[in-house]
């Protein structure tokens, strides 16, 4: 039978279909469509960098421009994963070099990426254009370098949250006089002089440049020209610090601002002095997304400057907003659809500020759009949570972190099951969550019978028994990723539940109870998942095999073992069980 | 006269240790792998209270049998709360003042039963800081050496610094020392005689 219409036409309409997911079904339609969409498929995310191999990758996609890759496992932001662990982009950008001469664009997270690597990126690829790197370390400012005098066509250079060796801040001069394409750049990781007027001259000459985000050490006084040379600017991070407050610096601040007319996110502001924040006002109008985690400012000038943004739709801030200044923002900013609040003293003892979970209560009343939430607090209660859950049955994303360990409800003294419960059960939509506070295993029948769409899952200190994690693995239709610190959960859930673990992404135990001897029993059993076993303090064969392990890492994958592991880490195959070296 | 305030700290035990978990319940003993130390073991019973650490410490690292006893806020975990940790460095002591210039930090001593806070830019030097140490808090500081800290004394002055280490005062020049210090702690007995295997 032939084909109903040519190939060029379906690969034409297959042109218009960017989500993955709907890529992915289209492969699985018949053996033709999927050779056509291999061939036309031009972005390929990778969730985990050692579920698949390059060659792989490669062999079924042989036209890429873009890839993104995630290395390691999201609990490295808390430094629960050792240093050595892995995540190494080289390989991959190795294997593109040779692959795919025209690809475009990198977007790697939470990765080693060595200068070598950097270097063949910049080298290599003559059409480079993005390169992120977001989460990442390994690499110096001299990669950087290299990357600024070869690629001639970049037009995205992102480095957030990255850890930089900092040689020098002479490598933005590599960029030359002709090159003219920035978009985009985001240097607020580096800690190192910058040549300023390089960078003047940079954002001078590229009339492209719509972000534009600084680390810290860029001066006050400095800021004002380099805003006049980008008033097209939609988004644009700085510190603002100063020694003293110049009445002509606040002016040309005020006016290099107020030129500034397309700007919608605004970020940084570390160490900003008070009296300059007026110089904001006139844009907060514009403002659809504003970072304040990083800036000191206190109560009343956070609500000065928070009322006037109406249309905002994500705010970060630290907790300095306190209850007061969450109501104002419910009162103002009716488009919020992301709060995130952050500690100001995580590690100190007694709160430093006044912010309970009444200003959460108030937003979620507040904001009807709001959809994400991101909120430390120290207290917190069921009838709260219950609040929140009816007032937003919207919510898509849920973290809560109550910063004392085990904190129950503060008014009835009870566990925070029924409030979590009423979150999963009234917030259908609902796609990840963590918890915290005090927890027994109930909640975690909730979260199983009602979370069917969540996929990402945090737990942490909660939970009484394997029954709580068999709950979570049993009921939750939807899981991708679930991470798990300090719980009491072992090894009957996760050996009943096993299949499952082919159907997620990942699984990240530690502190918990699973012992090694399960481990190897889940590693005999399923070759399609690499049982990561992570000791530190030594083989986990020197222990007897009932003893839990440190940490454990699974993941599905159809490379098999990884061959980059360092001396602490074990994948636990079909020999194991078998061999007790 | 010490040891009366060690005694009555003793006795006050139960009243003034910080809980996590219900009242009235003992400490919830959520997991107990034999790789974590309960907080059973306590080398300076008397010792502890101050160091808050009269709670779980379920670090991670269960190497140091020492940990119980190390001058960390309570529940210092590994990764808790979740905070990345670039964070960390935005913490500053003067974050706290609305006002600039101001650098209020917290001192603590052992076997004191509050805290003090002081404003570290009013000296302008060590021996000017340790003078108002010690009439704040009725003691004497003895003789510093850059090798040997505090001689001729029970107690050290020790602070805190923006990694979070605990660093012995006296050690760095001083405008480095008042812009990495975030809290002061003086430290007691045998705690304060070791402190060079600490560091």
């Amino acid at each position: 039978m032939g084909y109903s219409f040519p190939e060029e036409v379906l690969e034409h309409v297959l042109s218009f279909i960017d989500s993955d997911s709907d890529r992915n079904s289209v492969s699985l339609v018949c053996k033709s469509w999927h050779d056509i969409e291999r061939w036309c498929r031009r972005r390929l995310f990778v969730g985990n960098c050692y579920a698949v191999s390059p060659a792989i990758a490669i062999r079924r996609f042989p036209e890429l421009r873009s890839v993104s890759l995630k290395g390691k496992p999201h609990f490295a932001d808390f430094n629960l994963v050792p240093h050595e662990w892995g995540g190494y982009a080289y390989p991959w950008i190795a294997a593109f070099a040779k692959a795919y001469p025209w690809l475009e664009e990198l977007r790697l997270k939470r990765m080693v990426v060595s200068d070598e690597a950097l270097e063949l990126i910049a080298k290599k690829f003559k059409n480079f254009r993005v390169l992120v790197m977001y989460s990442c370390e390994g690499f110096s400012t001299d990669g950087l370098a290299t990357i600024a005098a070869n690629c001639r066509n970049l037009k995205e250079l992102d480095l957030s949250e990255s850890e930089v060796d900092d040689v020098s801040g002479n490598w933005l001069s590599q960029f030359p006089d002709s090159y003219t394409s920035l978009e985009s750049l985001n240097i607020t990781s580096l800690s190192s002089e910058i040549r300023f007027s390089a960078l003047e001259r940079l954002v001078g000459r590229c009339p492209n440049l719509k972000t534009l985000k600084l680390s810290h050490s860029v001066p006050l006084d400095l800021l004002p020209n380099l805003l006049q040379k980008a008033p097209q600017l939609v988004e644009l991070g700085s510190g603002l610090h100063t020694k003293e407050v110049h009445p002509d610096l606040y002016s040309k601040l005020a006016g290099a601002f107020s030129g500034c007319k397309g700007l919608k996110r605004l970020c940084g502001l570390q160490d900003v002095v008070p009296s300059y924040l007026p110089t904001l006002y006139p844009i907060c109008v514009g403002l659809t997304s504003l970072n304040l985690s990083d800036a000191p400012i206190q109560c009343p000038e956070l609500i000065k400057l928070v009322s006037q943004c109406q249309n905002l739709q994500r705010l970060w801030v630290l907790d300095y907003i306190e209850d007061t200044g969450l109501n104002a923002l419910a009162e103002s900013c009716k488009d919020l659809r992301e709060l995130r609040v952050f500690p100001s003293d995580p590690f100190g003892q007694e709160p430093n500020v006044s912010l309970t979970e009444q200003g959460l209560v108030s937003v979620s009343a507040g904001c009807p759009k709001l959809h994400s939430v991101l909120y430390f607090c120290r207290r917190m209660s069921n009838v709260a949570l219950s609040t929140i859950a009816r007032n937003r049955p919207n919510l898509t994303h849920f973290r809560l972190c109550i910063i004392e360990r085990f904190r129950p409800d503060y008014i009835t003294l009870e566990p925070l099951d029924v409030g979590f419960g009423a979150i999963v059960e009234h917030c259908k939509d609902l796609k990840r969550l963590s918890l915290s506070g005090l927890l027994t295993d109930r909640v975690f029948e909730y979260i199983g019978s009602h979370g069917k769409k969540l996929e990402m899952l945090s737990l942490a200190f909660a939970g009484d028994s394997d029954l709580g994690l068999h709950h979570v693995l049993s009921g939750c239709k939807s899981l991708r990723k679930l991470e798990i610190r300090d719980c009491p959960f072992g090894d009957k859930a996760l050996l009943a539940n096993a299949a499952k673990l082919e159907t997620m992404r990942s699984l990240w135990m530690s502190a918990c109870q699973v012992s090694y001897r399960a481990c190897k029993l889940l590693g005999q059993k399923m070759p399609r998942l690499n049982v990561e076993v992570i000791a530190e303090q030594g083989h986990p064969d020197s222990s007897p095999d009932e003893y839990p392990v440190e940490k454990l890492y699974i993941y599905r994958t159809v490379s098999g073992p990884r061959s980059d592991m360092p001396s602490f880490v074990w994948t636990m195959d079909k020999n194991s069980a078998l061999s007790s070296s | 006269m010490e040891n009366k305030v060690i005694y009555e700290k003793d006795l006050n035990l139960e009243a003034t240790e910080l809980r996590l978990g219900l009242p009235g319940t003992k400490k919830p003993e959520k997991q107990a792998p034999p790789s974590l130390k309960t907080s059973n073991k306590r080398p300076l019973p008397d010792m502890n209270e101050e160091s808050g650490s009269g709670n779980n410490s379920s670090v991670s690292d269960d190497g140091k049998s020492h940990r119980e006893t190390a001058p960390a806020p309570k529940a210092q975990v590994v990764g808790w709360p979740p905070v990345r940790s670039y964070r960390k460095s935005c913490f500053q002591p003067k974050k706290t003042e609305a006002e600039e210039g101001r650098t209020y930090l917290k001192v603590s001593m052992d076997g004191a039963p509050y805290l003090r806070k002081i404003d570290l830019k009013v000296y302008n030097g060590y021996p000017e800081l340790l003078k108002a140490l010690e009439e704040m808090f009725k003691f004497s500081v003895g003789q510093y050496s850059e090798r040997e800290g505090y001689n001729g004394s029970e107690y050290a002055p020790t602070y805190e610094d923006k990694d979070g280490d605990w660093m012995l005062v006296g050690d760095v020049p001083w405008n480095m020392f008042i812009s990495s210090c975030k809290r002061l702690r003086i430290m007691k007995g045998s705690e304060a005689r070791g402190l060079g295997c600490f560091l």
